[in-house]
């Protein structure tokens, strides 16, 4: 038997990307998940987004309405697709495919990271979608290159980190039925205790605490930053990111521990 | 009581013993429990380098768990075992590098095409960039899959969906194949494929090959030797002759033994969960 030494850090580099590759690789084959993932965003801010601006309800200070929560709507659909990503890995459980890959010597983290990416790439399709209805809505976007190759990053980002935590909880519950009910449970929280479609400065005052310890208020924060012309942060660049970057990096730890339970 | 026939091939050798002996997989006091509920209970046992050794017994035996214990897929509660001279417990990188594992579920994707279910685990096992496309080729060739390599496995029959769940567990050359039920759901000519290539692989790789089964004509077919578990337990390990002249007299056939042995199928459990996951296998097989 020939015993290759590679470094473990090249090794798990190079182990996330192939299972990238191939999460790809599968939407290659079938991409209608594109399709049906742009409609979401669409919905939100033709329907709910009009309303709302029609209203005046919201003060959003010196920027309209509509170009508040466009990036808001763009992190919620990130968020709402993430958020049932576990249903794959439950579902690659039954079957054997989990099983085959945790007695394979790939990295444990290199699998959960490599499938966060992927639910990452995935959510390109949506930020297209919010982008051009966002032009067609007369949203004041930033066009610069930094600025959108920022947005991007947030967004992969952004899904890497949710579907991780969807994982982790497939990784608890383990089957279908509970994932859903306990998805369901997670998501509008996550949602509504966010600055996503309205800004914390009008939220009672335990709602704001609960909001700021919300990693999405960040991903909103730096969206809102990064894609509309002229905005400014909230809390500053370097904390959004540093608050996204520590979240992913503790789920994908803890991901790595749980992933082995699904074998057993 | 435990029946053992032959040789008893362990010896409490270490590393060395390994090498000089031969032996691929040494299983001691290998115990798993569930709670209160002992799955697997002192299970001890070896087998050769190039054997085809058939792990039997009914539902809730403790078949499957020994093999998840075996893969590095379940901590063993106590006991220990060696797969090609690493432990389970200390060495699972190394262990995994050394074998291949084809569970009972379907465990290719039906999403991707054959090449490529291929090349993700050539790319996982860090087979060498210049050899990756040969491997695939032959691997295909060898499981006779040529043609359909660049079909998506969605398409693929039951038996050419296990045909390539073993080209996939076997493209790193493991010195141990284990098998969980390879055969379950499928009808009797594509068995009969799936075990020649499987026959091919020990023939010309020299891969050791370890699978439960419930059929006992494969058993007999196919086993150099045999271990019947009831109850998590060993109740008798030897070669197909050696068992069934352990009756006594009177042209006793695999399946007296297996009675004998196991005890009638209906005393004993096998979960819900198990039982649902090998009827879905059937199903999507079949």
């Amino acid at each position: 038997m020939t015993t290759t030494f590679i470094h473990p850090l090249t090794g798990f580099v190079e182990k996330t990307f192939v299972i990238t590759e191939f999460e790809l690789r599968k939407l290659r084959h079938d991409f209608t998940e594109l399709v049906t993932r742009a409609l979401q965003p669409a919905l939100w801010l033709l329907i709910f987004g009009q309303v709302f601006s029609r209203s005046g309800a919201m003060h959003t200070g010196n920027i309209p309405y509509l170009d508040f929560i466009a990036p808001g709507i763009l992190a919620q659909s990130v968020l709402f697709v993430a958020i049932f990503y576990g249903i794959n890995v439950i579902w690659e459980r039954d079957l054997g495919i989990v099983q085959k890959f945790l007695a394979s010597p790939t990295p444990r983290a290199a699998l959960v990271l490599g499938k966060g990416f992927s639910a990452g790439i995935r959510t390109l399709s949506q930020t297209v979608v919010v982008y051009g209805l966002s032009l067609l809505l007369g949203v004041k976007l930033n066009w610069h290159p930094l600025a959108l190759l920022n947005v991007v990053v947030v967004v992969v980002l952004a899904a890497t980190l949710f579907s991780t935590f969807s994982l982790i909880i497939a990784c608890i519950v383990k089957t279908r039925e509970r994932f859903m009910g306990v998805g369901q449970v997670l998501t509008m929280p996550l949602f509504f205790a966010s600055n996503a479609i309205y800004p914390t400065s009008i939220m009672p005052g335990w709602l704001k605490i609960v909001s700021h310890l919300n990693p999405l208020t960040y991903v909103v924060d730096a969206l809102r930053t990064f894609m509309l012309a002229g905005s400014t942060s909230g809390f500053g660049l370097s904390r959004d990111y540093a608050v996204i970057l520590l979240s992913t990096t503790v789920l994908v730890f803890i991901g790595a521990r749980l992933y082995p339970r699904l074998a057993s | 009581m435990i029946k053992i026939f032959g040789t008893l091939l362990w010896g409490d050798l270490g590393l060395a013993g390994y090498l000089m002996s031969d032996i691929v997989l040494e299983i001691k006091a290998l115990t798993r429990r569930f709670g209160t509920f002992t799955a697997v209970d002192a299970l001890t046992l070896s087998v050769k380098a190039g054997e085809v050794f058939g792990l039997l017994g009914s539902n809730g035996a403790g078949k499957t768990t020994t093999i998840k214990m075996l893969t590095t897929l379940l901590a063993p509660s106590s006991g220990e075992a060696r797969v090609a001279g690493f432990s389970i417990t200390k060495d699972a990188v190394e262990v995994r590098r050394a074998i291949g594992y084809v569970p009972q579920a379907v465990s290719v994707d039906g999403s991707l095409t054959g090449y490529e279910n291929l090349l993700i685990f050539a790319k996982l096992y860090d087979l060498p960039h210049g050899e990756q496309q040969a491997r695939i080729r032959e691997a295909l060739e060898f499981m006779g899959l040529t043609a359909d390599g660049g079909r998506m496995v969605g398409q693929y029959s039951g038996g050419m969906v296990r045909r390539l769940e073993i080209a996939q567990s076997t493209l790193h050359r493991p010195r141990v194949l284990f098998l969980d039920e390879p055969t379950v759901g499928l009808d009797p000519i594509a068995r009969d494929a799936v075990w020649k290539h499987l026959v091919d692989l020990r023939t010309n790789y020299g891969t050791t090959l370890f699978f439960t089964t419930h059929y006992l004509e494969e058993a007999q077919s196919y086993c150099d030797r045999i271990a019947i578990m009831h109850l998590g337990k060993l109740d008798a390990l030897g070669t197909c002759k050696e068992l069934e002249a352990s009756l006594g007299d009177g042209g006793h056939t695999l399946n007296d033994v297996f009675v004998h042995y196991a005890g009638s199928a209906l005393d004993s459990g096998g979960s819900f969960r198990d039982v649902g996951a090998e009827r879905a296998t059937a199903q999507r097989l079949g």
